[in-house]
């Protein structure tokens, strides 16, 4: 079973960054691309537990902040040393002028 | 017939080109040689949550079925001894020889002993085995004597603490890390030690270390005695260049290699923590990195250029320690610059930029509370990898985005 769940405002997250959100003990990343749309990937790095958040976003990349193993953040794949597990990535809604997110 | 490409070293370099050989195509025959029994395994970890962790476990680079799977013949405790230039071939003990085509050196680097200290007692940090004999020594109640105030010596200092052991460290210097990083952001981490408990001491030198089965006294310069049940020796590595220098290979504070990590030897590259190099965006500075990014950047780009792509080495330097809940990340060499400039980030996390004479920024240090730093260094180092000259005023101010900055250099 999933649900709609409501994770930010819009306007919380910059153009070409992310924020952390929580939900019952779970991490989750939500990012807004340069192209100003929404994504969502479960927060926590694949290499270690690391919150991704802190972590750099360019073009379509997150970049996790304590060794700087890569993602693409629109399709979870991991883009090589030393992250090789792809991230879980989560459908995006806006509506209202809020985020939600299919968990 | 088949190419035979090999690699002696199985660390965070030897590994990273094994598998960049096949990411890059290579279709002949790759061996990766390890003198440790181990499957390629993570350094880092061994002083910091190795330490602390309930269970010790490797991080492994790759697993067997990961090796298996990319078609790498993975040869565990084979130290290789001699290199034939001649016949290309490698030797190792109980006449075991292995031929190559081409030939990667990632031999790493081991703990620079302190001369003539031997005993049960006393202890260096570079492999899976040490850690585990310092993980079953640091326990509450044991007191661990630390020699050297650099990067490995104070992770463990914490992790120690951290495991309820008591610490005292002896630097031979009046400050810790001398070497790579500011003096405001040592007194930092020295502050940050002095309130877990570590016992620090300064402008101190070691004239004897008594290594009994079960115990340890340090005997320092000034007559003070240190009982320890362990010491651990802490002062620096020295790169692992023995079979590169009986092959007759050029060795400059570590394998001498060019832009392209090629040896004099068109058919043997080296990389990572072995080798020295020219740094391009210092002018060509020849420099040895200990640093786990370098080993794997360098471990990708010796397998390009082992397949003659030709590139050069462009990355910028990076680093970073774990202490307590601080995380220092160091991006370029700061001592390029002659003077700083300081962003403060609040909570106590601050960045000091390096900028040399000419404006250009050549590093940047960050200090702060799990990777409150991390972004900015980030940043930093893409400006820096431009040679960009950014706004002084800009730079110091926490307001501004330094990825604004980017886009404008
Ligand atoms: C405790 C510890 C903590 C660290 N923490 C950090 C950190 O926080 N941040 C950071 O940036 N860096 C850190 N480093 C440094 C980082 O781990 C090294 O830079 C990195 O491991 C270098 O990789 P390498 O492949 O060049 O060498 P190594 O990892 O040393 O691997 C070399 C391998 O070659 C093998 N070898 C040598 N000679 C032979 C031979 N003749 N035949 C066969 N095999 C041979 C060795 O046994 C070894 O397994 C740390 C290092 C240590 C020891
Ligand atoms: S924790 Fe993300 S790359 Fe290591």
């Amino acid at each position: 079973m999933t649900e709609w769940i409501e994770a930010c405002g819009a306007g919380d997250v910059d153009e070409e960054d992310v924020i952390r959100f929580d939900h019952e003990g779970r991490v989750y990343a939500i990012y807004r691309s340069p192209e100003d749309r929404y994504f969502a990937t479960d927060g926590l790095c694949t290499h270690e537990q690391i919150s991704l958040a802190d972590g750099l976003v360019m073009d379509d990349i997150i970049e996790c902040p304590k060794h700087n193993g890569r993602f693409n953040y629109k399709t979870g794949e991991a883009k090589g040393a030393p992250v090789c597990v792809n991230l879980r990535t989560y459908p995006v809604r806006v509506e209202g002028g809020m985020v939600f997110i299919e968990v | 017939m088949s190419q035979h490409y090999v690699i002696v070293g199985a660390g965070e370099a030897g590994a990273r080109a094994a598998v960049a050989l096949r990411e890059q195509g290579f279709a002949g025959d790759v061996t990766l040689v390890g003198g440790e029994t181990h499957l390629p395994y993570e350094r880092p970890p061994l002083s910091k949550e190795g330490m602390l962790a309930e269970l010790f476990a490797a991080k492994t680079i790759a697993t067997a079925e990961r090796l298996a799977e990319a078609g790498i013949a993975f040869r565990g405790g084979f130290a290789v001894t001699r290199i034939d230039r001649e016949s290309k071939r490698l030797e190792g003990v109980d006449g075991r020889a292995i031929g190559y085509d081409k030939l990667l050196l990632a031999t790493g680097a081991a703990p620079r002993r302190l001369p003539g200290v031997e005993g049960a007692r006393v202890v260096y940090l570079r492999t899976i085995e040490d850690a585990l004999l310092l993980r079953e020594a640091l326990v509450t109640g044991r007191h661990l004597a630390v020699i050297g105030g650099g990067f490995i010596g104070l992770e463990l200092a914490a992790s120690a603490r951290l495991r309820g052991a008591d610490v005292t460290l002896i630097e031979a210097l009046p400050r810790l890390l001398s070497r790579g990083v500011p003096e405001a952001m040592a007194r930092q981490i020295e502050a940050r030690h002095v309130a877990g408990g570590v016992t620090l001491v300064f402008g101190d030198g070691i004239a004897a270390i008594a290594s009994g089965p079960d115990s340890a006294v340090v005997t320092l310069a000034s007559g003070r005695r240190i009982e320890a049940d362990l010491v651990l020796v802490g002062i620096g590595a020295v790169p692992n260049v023995a079979l590169a220098e009986a092959a007759g290979l050029a060795v400059e504070n570590g394998i001498a290699v060019d832009r392209h990590l090629a040896t004099g030897d068109a058919d043997i590259f080296a990389a990572g923590d072995c080798c020295s190099f020219p740094l391009q965006i210092y002018g060509g500075r020849r420099v040895r990195l200990e640093s786990w990014r370098n080993a794997q950047d360098q471990g990708n780009l010796a397998a390009l250029n082992m397949l003659g792509a030709g590139e050069a080495v462009s990355s910028v330097p990076w680093f970073w320690s774990d202490q307590y809940e601080l995380t220092l990340q160091i991006a370029g060499l700061s001592d390029e610059g002659i003077r700083t400039v300081r962003r403060d980030l609040g909570d106590g996390a601050s960045i000091l930029f390096h900028l040399a004479n000419d404006g250009r920024l050549v590093a940047a240090s960050g200090l702060g509370v799990g990777n409150a730093v991390a972004r900015d260094i980030r940043l930093a180092e893409m400006l820096i990898g431009k040679s960009a000259r950014p706004d002084v005023a800009a730079l110091g101010d926490a307001g501004v985005k330094l990825k604004e900055l980017l886009a404008a250099a």
